[in-house]
């Protein structure tokens, strides 16, 4: 034991030990995150503080999720029949490069080169405005926080809150160089909004095309349901002639009436709202009244393989709330870059090695210290430290962790699985305990035990075990 | 009639905090409660479960099973072990298929308490008898309060302590950091974590952190002292034996 405690576990060189360094010690960016994922947090803990029946909303909407996932086949076919019926055109897609394709070759057919977005993860997942930008079509983000990132070329740091890693005064600087045109700009919230306004009212007005996710598609009406805050969204899905959503494959609900339960769940996760600012629903195409042309494409992207186990599926209940990601003490103090995926936080530690198995994206189930406060909190009950304890040993029997440290757990496991092996180390490691105290107390080590006393003392080993105490005193 | 219980201590407190169990001991005896410890128990397995190497773990639960199955109750000084057995002991058991195995694991672990929650639910009681005229918090661990829903039973008997001053802790309810191998795996994270839990320590100005795990307590007591901050951690069995006869 210790050897083990001498000896290095940490494995690999790459992934979120690495990528969340930085970030720890970057300290505007704690700040940052500290005062807004508090905000979020208690603004959350108090409305669903309301709901008497919230346990009741979780458990509904848990199993309308994981019902749909039991049945997803038939499911699909259905929704694929729905959205037809109401004069939506669906397209299938194995995976993000199909998916990007088709809506490519969307894009092409009309003719055009610009078109408007909505906020939405799973194109950002496919590397959508990438692939358009490529084709020649530019994609403008309209979700303000969205529009921050791209006009600064970073990445989303927060599901909901792309730009939570940035403050006020960096997004002034930021909208002074690029929308505003070098016109001088105050850091009052006001003032920046106009900014934003002024630059995405042309955008609106001149796009053809929009493109959007999905929050839910009702599999039984084919209504699609996106969900956001601004209005923006709204402009997007109202404005121009054609809509193209898309969405993974898991993204279905059966009924309206089940929609309820989740607009009631989602707003009071994410933003800590009572009631989501805006809600548009739509289904296919009417005459006069909106776009003339929908399409829905229908991705997988490995999402079927993730179904196919039945400990991870669950992650596919997920509605992209976020609430895991303002809970979680690892989130707080490492953002949302140090995951190094589209999905960050808890979800994206349990989705990011399923749906990409990249190597960094495989040390994201150890990036938990299994606290449960993600779980607590999930509106659709995904047991998160459940999927992180399972994918940390799919992993590891996939054999991409040092195999020293797999000796070394063989090890303990040896000694550990019978009393009398386990005495032994015991009374041996009393007899030794003065030589072991002495060389822990003295200062820098190598290994795990150097780890553990960058900023922690060691304790020292007692005199006696208890169960040497026991049997000499036999519990008196 | 006399409740027997057996003891079961974790690897851990065996090795390196005998005290906790000698108070668990004190505590349970002077109920009236028979204490038994079952030489032949080890560990839990949940190093090896949670750190990624759950078939290891199996050899370890049946040893835990084969060792406390004829035991009436099981009393543990550890949440996280007590969480560990109620919440994967019959998925590691199952993946044997040992009939026999699978039966007794399944008969056992409603019987596996924690050491706060056996005194206050199965025995009934809050008040020990116990005396510690001090300042204290109480930090409720993640698996004593998300997964076992522990935390009234410890208020219960703290509050019961002759001279004892429970201060809120703010944000208690957080993580401490250490989350067992995630300690060295993300040794950076994990002392930015304990930073504002020792910050939050500080404030309340207390003498002592009482919580349920010790391995928890490990990890911030390594930083309470590295700091100097003089603030000491303590088992709640350890408090709970204060000014009982026999103490350690
Ligand atoms: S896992 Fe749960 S809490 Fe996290 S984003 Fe998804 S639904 Fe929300």
């Amino acid at each position: 034991m210790v050897w083990m405690v001498l000896s290095d576990m940490a494995g690999s060189r790459v992934g979120f030990p690495y990528t969340s360094l930085p970030r720890i010690e970057d300290s505007q960016l704690r700040a940052n995150l500290r005062s807004a994922t508090t905000a979020i947090r208690e603004k959350r803990g108090r409305v669903v503080a309301e709901k008497d029946d919230w346990e009741e909303l979780r458990l509904k909407g848990e199993q309308i999720r994981a019902e749909v996932l039991n049945n997803l086949d038939s499911y699909l076919v259905k929704l694929e029949a729905s959205v037809e019926n109401v004069g939506g055109v669906v397209h299938w897609a194995g995976d993000a490069g199909e998916a990007n394709e088709i809506v490519l070759s969307l894009v092409r057919q009309h003719g055009e080169s610009e078109v408007v977005k909505v906020k939405s993860l799973t194109t950002d997942e496919m590397g959508l405005n990438e692939y358009l930008s490529q084709g020649g079509v530019m994609a403008y983000e309209t979700d303000l926080a969205e529009l921050i990132v791209q006009l600064a070329h970073d990445k989303p740091s927060h599901i909901l809150v792309p730009a939570i890693h940035m403050n006020r005064s960096e997004i002034r600087d930021l909208f002074q160089g690029t929308i505003s045109k070098g016109t001088a700009l105050s850091d009052d919230p006001t003032v920046l909004a106009e900014a934003s306004r002024l630059y995405l009212r042309q955008k609106f007005l001149s796009a053809k095309i929009a493109i959007s996710g999905v929050n839910f598609a009702v599999a039984e009406t084919g209504t699609i349901c996106v969900v956001e805050s601004e209005g923006n969204g709204r402009m997007c899905l109202t404005l121009p002639k054609v809509l193209i959503s898309v969405m993974g494959i898991e993204k279905i609900i059966p009924t309206l009436d089940d929609l309820a339960v989740f607009l009631e769940l989602l707003p009071r996760s994410s933003t800590g709202e009572r009631m989501n600012p805006y809600t548009s629903l739509w289904s296919g195409v009417h005459k006069g009244d909106g776009p003339e042309e929908f399409h829905l494409v229908i991705m997988d992207n490995r999402r079927s393989a993730v179904l196919a186990d039945p400990v991870g599926r669950q992650t596919l209940q997920c509605i992209r709330c976020s609430a895991c990601l303002n809970v979680c003490p690892v989130y707080e103090r490492s953002g949302g870059h140090a995951y190094d995926s589209v999905y960050p936080g808890p979800i994206g530690a349990i989705l990011s090695p399923q749906l990409f198995g990249t190597e960094s994206s495989k040390s994201l189930p150890w990036a938990s210290t299994l606290c449960g406060a993600c779980y607590e909190v999930c509106p659709v009950r995904i047991n998160i430290p459940q999927v992180l304890v399972h994918l940390r040993e799919k992993v590891l029997t996939e054999g991409h962790r040092s195999s020293s440290e797999r000796f070394q757990f063989a090890i303990l496991s040896a000694v550990l699985s019978s009393g009398s092996r386990f005495d032994l180390a015991l009374r041996t490691i009393s007899r030794l305990r003065f030589l072991i105290n002495r060389f822990l107390a003295f200062g820098s080590l190598p290994g795990v035990a150097g780890k553990w006393t960058v900023a922690r003392e060691l304790p020292e080993i007692p005199k006696e075990s208890f169960r040497v105490w026991w049997r000499r005193s036999r519990g008196q | 009639m006399t409740r027997s219980v057996s003891l079961f201590v974790s690897c851990f407190n065996d090795m390196l905090f005998p005290n906790t169990a000698r108070a668990a001991n004190v505590v349970l005896r002077s109920l009236g409660v028979k204490v038994e410890f079952p030489r032949r128990q080890t560990c839990c397995g949940q190093i090896h479960v949670n750190t990624g190497y759950a078939s290891m773990a199996v050899p370890l639960v049946r040893n835990f099973v084969n060792t406390f199955s004829g035991a009436e109750e099981i009393v543990a000084i550890s949440g996280s072990c007590t969480a560990m057995v109620r919440e994967h002991y019959l998925e590691l058991a199952n993946r044997t298929n040992d009939v026999n195995l699978i039966s007794k694991t399944r008969e056992l672990v409603p019987r596996v308490f924690e050491f706060s929650e056996y005194l206050t639910d199965v025995v009934g009681v809050s008040d020990v008898g116990a005396t510690y005229p001090h300042r204290v918090s109480y930090h409720p661990t993640c698996h004593s309060l998300r997964s076992l829903h522990i935390y009234e039973s410890a208020i219960k008997l703290l509050g019961a302590v002759r001279g004892l001053q429970l201060i809120d802790l703010s944000f208690a309810e957080q993580c401490c950091g250490f989350g067992g191998t995630f300690s060295v795996k993300n040794s950076p994270m994990s002392t930015a974590i304990l930073a504002d839990k020792v910050a939050n320590i500080v404030n309340a100005k207390v003498e002592t952190v009482v919580a349920l795990d010790n391995s928890c307590l490990l990890h911030i007591s390594g930083a309470l002292k590295r700091n100097n901050t003089g603030v000491s951690v303590m088992h709640l069995a350890e408090v709970l034996a204060h000014g009982l006869d026999g103490v350690v």
